[in-house]
């Protein structure tokens, strides 16, 4: 399973990638600084499409909404499934991403533990989605 | 105008794979639950040519033993929560006698494949039919807790709620939200 993160902090970046080095299922890791970067990458003709795609909200140049609106018009992306990953937890924001496509929202934690837990549940709940033949238009979790 | 579509799942699978291998010229029988008896001798090349039929529809071949069998797993679960009446014994006792296997076994086999337990998916997939049913509009929550099998309507709100991180209404208000953007958009 190939997984990526748009997130302009660096810190955010390693956390992320190292809580992944611990997960039972085997994933493969990439990530980009902001969301010009990641929708460069994303639309080249033959870019290997992640299976999950974690969006930071705020970033420079190009907002992670602004990403999230981009790839739900274009029916190339259609079977990413899309994590907003935010420090934002106001319902209003929630609910616009959830709206516009997201398949879940996690407010970033801030315990390193606590990640590697919601990255791993994350992780298996999509794997079932894309292993069982499950509605992913019906795919809202919010953690 | 909206229209309500209920599927029967077997006649659609066994309609749609009949199609395909007529279509190759291949003696079989259909024994059904996901199962073919191929009667000619088959070459592997055939069989990669039949998967890219089938891909289309999102059919898969599956040779490894243990995928199998938790393939089966999966669609006796399917089964047991589809049923229109709620099922009288407990899905541990359903699973078993089914498949003829002790639960022991099939919860084992079945977390080795799946990163996750019988009964983790079993919720996932009550909660993936509360909300078809919720969306489809015909039946109120009390009808759907009564269906599935829960104590209450709570029982079921708490549920869903741990499952989704949402409520069963602002699931609901989401999903109508981004039916009516899509339909502004086009």
């Amino acid at each position: 399973m190939t997984v990526a993160l748009a997130d302009d902090d660096s810190d955010d970046r390693m956390f992320f990638t190292d809580a992944f080095d611990e997960i039972k299922i085997k994933t493969k890791v990439k990530t980009f600084n902001d969301g010009v970067d990641l929708m460069n990458y994303l639309n080249i003709d033959d870019a290997i499409l992640p299976n999950v795609l974690f969006l930071d909200l705020n970033m420079p140049k190009k907002s992670g909404f602004e990403c999230l609106k981009e790839i739900k018009k274009n029916d190339r992306f259609k079977d990413i499934a899309i994590v907003i990953y935010s420090t934002s937890s106001s319902e209003e924001h929630i609910e616009e991403t959830f709206i516009n496509g997201a398949n879940i929202y996690v407010k970033k934690p801030s315990n390193f533990a606590i990640l590697k837990k919601i990255l791993s549940d994350i992780i298996v709940i999509n794997w079932q989605y894309q292993t069982s033949g499950l509605n992913k238009d019906n795919f809202l979790l919010r953690l | 105008m909206k229209i309500n579509l209920k599927f029967d799942y077997n006649k659609m699978s066994q309609k749609v794979v009949c199609e395909q291998l007529d279509e190759f010229g291949l003696k079989y029988s259909y024994i059904g639950n996901g199962e073919i008896d191929v009667l000619d001798k088959i070459s592997f090349e055939k069989i990669a040519a039949i998967s890219v039929y089938f891909a289309p529809y999102g059919i898969e071949i599956i040779e490894n033993q243990k995928s199998v069998f938790v393939q089966k797993v999966k669609d006796a679960i399917r089964e047991m929560v589809h049923q229109e009446e709620p099922a009288m014994v407990k899905s541990s006792i359903f699973l078993s006698e089914k498949l003829n296997y002790s639960y022991g076994y099939i919860s084992n086999v079945f977390s080795d494949v799946t990163y996750t337990s019988v009964e983790n998916y079993i919720i996932l997939q009550k909660i993936e039919l509360v909300k078809h049913l919720l969306l489809t509009n015909t039946l109120t929550l009390t009808e759907i807790a009564y269906r599935l099998n829960y104590s209450s309507v709570a029982h079921l709100s708490t549920q869903f709620k741990n499952i989704t991180g949402l409520t069963p209404s602002s699931f609901l208000r989401i999903l109508n939200k981004r039916k009516t953007l899509l339909n502004n958009q086009n």
